[in-house]
This record gives structure tokens, C-alpha cells and sequence, in this order.
């Protein structure tokens, strides 16, 4: 496998992240969300092995394991059985519709791909094409925790917009020091219990866990 | 003077071609359904008589038929013959294809559809006019995509003309691309939705609440019939032609070469068959979707375009 060959498969890997970052977008089950939450933590995971084999730096591999294991297998996995206890089988309610969060999600792509086009003249790696992809993999999630009102749905935008942060780390700087990112790794497994809690704690307080209700700060005339 | 024979015949030969083989894929992909549904079929060759019957029956003809319904059978069928002779099908070095790129071909389908709406409405029946709205809906979001993921196409090639498409695409290494491969997810969809198959249409029914195409041409009989439906299998073979074209040309005759002839028609044969096996087994897996649903389809088609050209920009 050579260079070239490596760039061409972590721009198709950096596709395939920015595809799964809209099926999160447009997913309404809340289980498909799930499935392509681990599909893009497995396709993050591939594209830092394949940075890592370009680069010749080893320690990617471990960051990609970690990935692995973390985004791909226990956090879809923590999500699972949460959504299974707290009983959620109805599809997810969105602010705005569809195809327009399609067209916002369009919008947010070509302006992060403006904001990083001075970078992407500065560097010489071979992933700095893909730091666009990340930069707006970043705001997808984000835009995904702001459109979404129910928790459990905002949370998997949270985790998709970290995934975003990771991956823009990968192809800006080939990655963090490793003791950082196994900080990160803790941090976010740490958050998703603490998530956990909290939504059995929203839920028995408000009988819902649609975040609307949480806006209501007075009590009902 | 071999020379000067060439272009005209490598031009008829095409037209021939275009005309004989897209029966030919329509009854295969009825085989293929037949087989997967575990029934016995009527054979490759039974849209050749199914034609060859209509054309001996008698045209019937509504009291308040205008020459637009008398004329829309010849209008759909002559631009979707003269679609075929622009496309490459099985050379780059076809003689008509400088006459028009690939945007004139969309604009060439979209008067055929045109048309076939109009005379829908023509006649003043209900379901014709509900299938010229439906298909004017379809067609309406369709083609702005379809656009889109050509012009992605285009751009990768840096060239709007199919043939010239068709020859970088094959004269060049293969690279992995992720813009061709959206342009291609996004052209699957369109194309579905287009030739009115399964999400959006079901050809093989007349069921009222449902059918498209198939409303629009509900009140023609006889010769008209006959060539509203060869030039709708045409359709399907020249979209399954424009695919080809842009996305996996390898094989394809290339200029002054008659010796690759053969081998690009039994290339392309094989190809068509595949695409025949993809279409039956996505009818297969599928269900018709709501009518409701076919917006979101084609707005996902248009997502895959836009993120094709965008990845053009961004990655390449």
C-alpha cells in the first residue's frame, strides 16, 4: 500500500464519516441512529489506522483500537441498553424537517470547507483535505444536538460531534499525544454513564424526557 | 473509404441497438422476477410480442382527443430514439454525440416527459391528470439532482460531452473517487425514480392509487401504445447506458477501432445483465414507498449529488 493510495482511502474513509454524520441527520428511528453512530465510529476508527500506517506513527494504532472498542462496541452498547430500560420506541421528533436540516447540513459543509482552506494551504500532510470534513462532521453533530429535543438523541449528536473533534485531530496534527486521548476515552466513557443517570433522573422528575419540559421553570398557573 | 462509412455505420449500428436491446433488458428483468418469485416465465422475447401485438390492433381514440394526444406517441419515441443516438453505448467515436452533451440529453427527456404529460391531461380523465401531476412531481425533483450528479461527473472529467466522459474515465489509471462514487448512489436513485421501478412506482401494476406512469398512458391503444412502451423500455436502457457511461466505461469501443467492436457488445451485455440482477433485487428487498415519501427519496439523491461535488472540492 503506498502513499497515494493511503490518501485516496482516507478521503473515501473521510466521505463515508461526513455520509454517516447526515444518516444521523435524517435517521428517525432511534435505533438506526444507534447502528450508524457504530459505523462511523468504525470508519473513524479505520481511517486513524490507515493515517497511522502513512505516517509511520504507532501510536495512531493504539488511538484506533481504542476507537474501536470505545465508539464501535461499549458506547453503542451503553446507549442500547438505556434506550431499552427507559423503554423508548418512538421515532425521534426534529424542530425543523428533513430535507431542510438536509440543506442547513449542506450549508454548514461548503462554510467549514471555506474556513479551513487557508490551513489546508499551509500543511503537507496527506490528510489535510479531510480536516474540512471534520470541522463539519464537528457542526453536524452540533447541529444535530440543536434540532433534536429529545436527550437520548442529543446525546448521540454530543458523541457524533466528538467523533468530529477526534477525527479533526487525526488529519490536522496526525493525532494527540496519546495520554490525551486516553484522558478524552475516559471522559467520554465517564460522561455516558453520568448521561445514563441523568436521563433516569430527568425522566422520573418530568415523565418525559423531551427537553422541552425542562424549559417550563415556573410552576402551571 | 472505410473511413467514410464508418461514422454512419457505427451510428446506425448504435440505433439499431439501442432499439433491439432495450426489449431485450425489459424481458430479462422480468425473467429474473419471475425466477425470483419462484414462477415460470414468458421468456427474454415476450416484450417483442407483447409490441408486435399492439401495433396490429386497432387505435382507439377519445371523441375529444386534440393532435397533442395524436402526436405525443411520435414526439416521446423520436426523442428517446434520438437520445440513444447521442449516447455511447458501445463506442466513444459515435458521430451524433458532438451534436449534444449530456445537459441537451436531460433537456431531450425532459420535452418527451413534457409531452407525455400534456396529452395525460389531454383527454381530461382523472387519472391521467393525477399521473401528470404525480410525474410532473417526481420529474420536478428529479432532475435538479440528476443535474447535480452529472455535473460531478462532469467535473471529474472536466467535460459535459458523454463520449469524452467515457474516454478520460477509461484512458486513466483507476483512483478511488468519493465524488464518482456519490454521483453514482445519487444517479441509482434518480434512475429508479425516472423509469418509475420500485420505491417510487411499480411498472407492473394498474392499480389506481398508486400507478404513474402507467395513468398517463392509461387511454392509449394500439400503434400509440406500442410506442409509448418501447420508448419507456428505451428509457430504462439509456439510463442504464448514461451509468455506464460515466461511472464504468471500461470495455467500451474506442475511436476508429472496429476490431474492439465485439467485445464491447458482449461487455456490455454482461454489464446490462448486472443491472438487470441489481434491479430485480432491489424490487425484491423494497417496498413501494408513500407517495409522500418519494420527496424525501429524491431529496436524498440530491444530498448524495451535492456531497459528491462538494467531496470534489474538498478531497480531490
Amino acid at each position: 500500500m503506498n502513499v497515494s493510495f493511503a490518501a485516496q482511502l482516507n478521503s473515501v474513509l473521510a466521505a463515508l464519516i461526513l455520509l454517516t454524520a447526515f444518516g444521523l441527520l435524517a435517521q428517525r428511528r432511534i435505533y438506526g441512529l444507534l447502528h450508524i453512530f457504530a459505523l462511523q465510529g468504525f470508519f473513524l476508527s479505520v481511517s486513524t489506522a490507515v493515517v497511522g500506517y502513512s505516517a509511520g506513527l504507532h501510536h495512531l494504532y493504539i488511538s484506533a483500537l481504542l476507537t474501536l472498542t470505545l465508539k464501535v462496541i461499549v458506547l453503542p452498547y451503553i446507549l442500547y441498553v438505556l434506550i431499552h430500560r427507559l423503554r423508548i420506541h418512538k421515532e425521534v421528533e426534529e424542530v425543523v424537517n428533513i430535507p431542510t436540516t438536509m440543506l442547513i447540513g449542506i450549508a454548514l459543509v461548503i462554510y467549514s470547507y471555506h474556513l479551513t482552506a487557508p490551513i489546508r494551504e499551509l500543511s503537507d500532510f496527506i490528510t489535510r483535505s479531510t480536516l474540512a470534513v471534520a470541522l463539519a462532521t464537528v457542526m453536524l453533530g452540533l447541529l444535530m444536538m440543536i434540532i433534536r429535543k429529545k436527550a437520548v438523541t442529543q446525546i448521540i449528536g454530543f458523541l457524533a460531534l466528538e467523533n468530529g473533534l477526534f477525527f479533526a485531530a487525526t488529519s490536522a496534527t496526525y493525532g494527540m499525544p496519546l495520554v490525551v486521548e486516553l484522558g478524552v476515552a475516559l471522559d467520554i466513557l465517564i460522561a455516558a454513564f453520568i448521561f445514563g443517570i441523568f436521563f433516569f433522573q430527568i425522566r422520573t422528575t418530568f415523565d418525559t424526557l423531551d427537553l422541552k419540559a425542562m424549559e417550563k421553570l415556573k410552576e402551571e398557573e | 473509404m472505410t473511413k467514410d462509412i464508418y461514422p454512419i455505420l457505427i451510428e446506425s449500428l448504435q440505433v439499431v441497438t439501442v432499439l433491439v436491446a432495450s426489449p431485450l433488458l425489459v424481458g430479462w428483468i422480468r425473467v429474473l422476477k419471475c425466477w425470483s418469485q419462484g414462477r415460470s416465465s414468458a421468456g427474454v422475447f415476450q416484450p417483442f410480442r407483447d409490441i408486435s401485438k399492439l401495433f396490429i390492433k386497432e387505435t382507439v381514440l377519445a371523441e375529444n382527443a386534440s393532435w397533442i394526444f395524436r402526436a405525443t406517441p411520435y414526439i416521446v419515441f423520436g426523442a428517446t430514439v434520438m437520445a440513444g443516438a447521442i449516447i455511447p453505448v458501445i463506442s466513444v467515436d459515435l458521430p451524433l454525440s458532438a451534436t449534444a452533451d449530456i445537459i441537451a440529453l436531460v433537456a431531450l427527456f425532459a420535452i418527451a416527459r413534457f409531452f407525455l404529460a400534456l396529452a395525460g391531461m389531454d383527454i381530461g380523465t382523472a387519472f391521467g391528470g393525477m399521473g401528470s401531476s404525480r410525474e410532473m412531481m417526481v420529474s420536478s425533483l428529479a432532475e435538479p439532482a440528476m443535474l447535480m450528479s452529472i455535473f460531478t461527473v462532469s467535473l471529474v472529467n472536466s467535460s459535459t460531452s458523454l463520449s469524452q466522459m467515457a474516454l478520460v474515465l477509461t484512458s486513466n489509471p483507476i483512483v478511488l473517487r468519493p465524488s464518482l462514487a456519490f454521483a453514482l448512489l445519487a444517479f441509482v436513485l434518480i434512475a429508479l425514480a425516472e423509469n418509475g421501478r420500485i420505491p417510487v412506482d411499480n411498472p407492473a401494476t394498474h392499480l389506481e392509487l398508486t400507478m404513474i406512469h402507467e395513468a398517463m398512458i392509461l387511454e392509449y391503444s394500439g400503434r400509440h401504445l406500442a410506442l409509448l412502451e418501447w420508448a419507456n423500455m428505451m428509457k430504462l436502457f439509456l439510463f442504464a447506458a448514461i451509468g455506464i457511461a460515466c461511472f464504468f466505461p471500461w470495455g467500451i469501443a474506442l475511436k476508429d477501432n472496429i476490431g474492439m467492436l465485439p467485445a464491447a457488445f458482449i461487455l456490455l451485455a454482461f454489464k446490462l445483465a448486472l443491472i438487470g440482477v441489481f434491479i430485480v433485487v432491489a424490487e425484491t428487498v423494497l417496498a413501494k414507498m408513500r407517495i409522500f415519501r418519494v420527496p424525501e427519496f429524491l431529496g436524498s439523491a440530491f444530498l448524495f449529488a451535492t456531497l459528491g461535488m462538494l467531496s470534489y472540492f474538498i478531497l480531490e
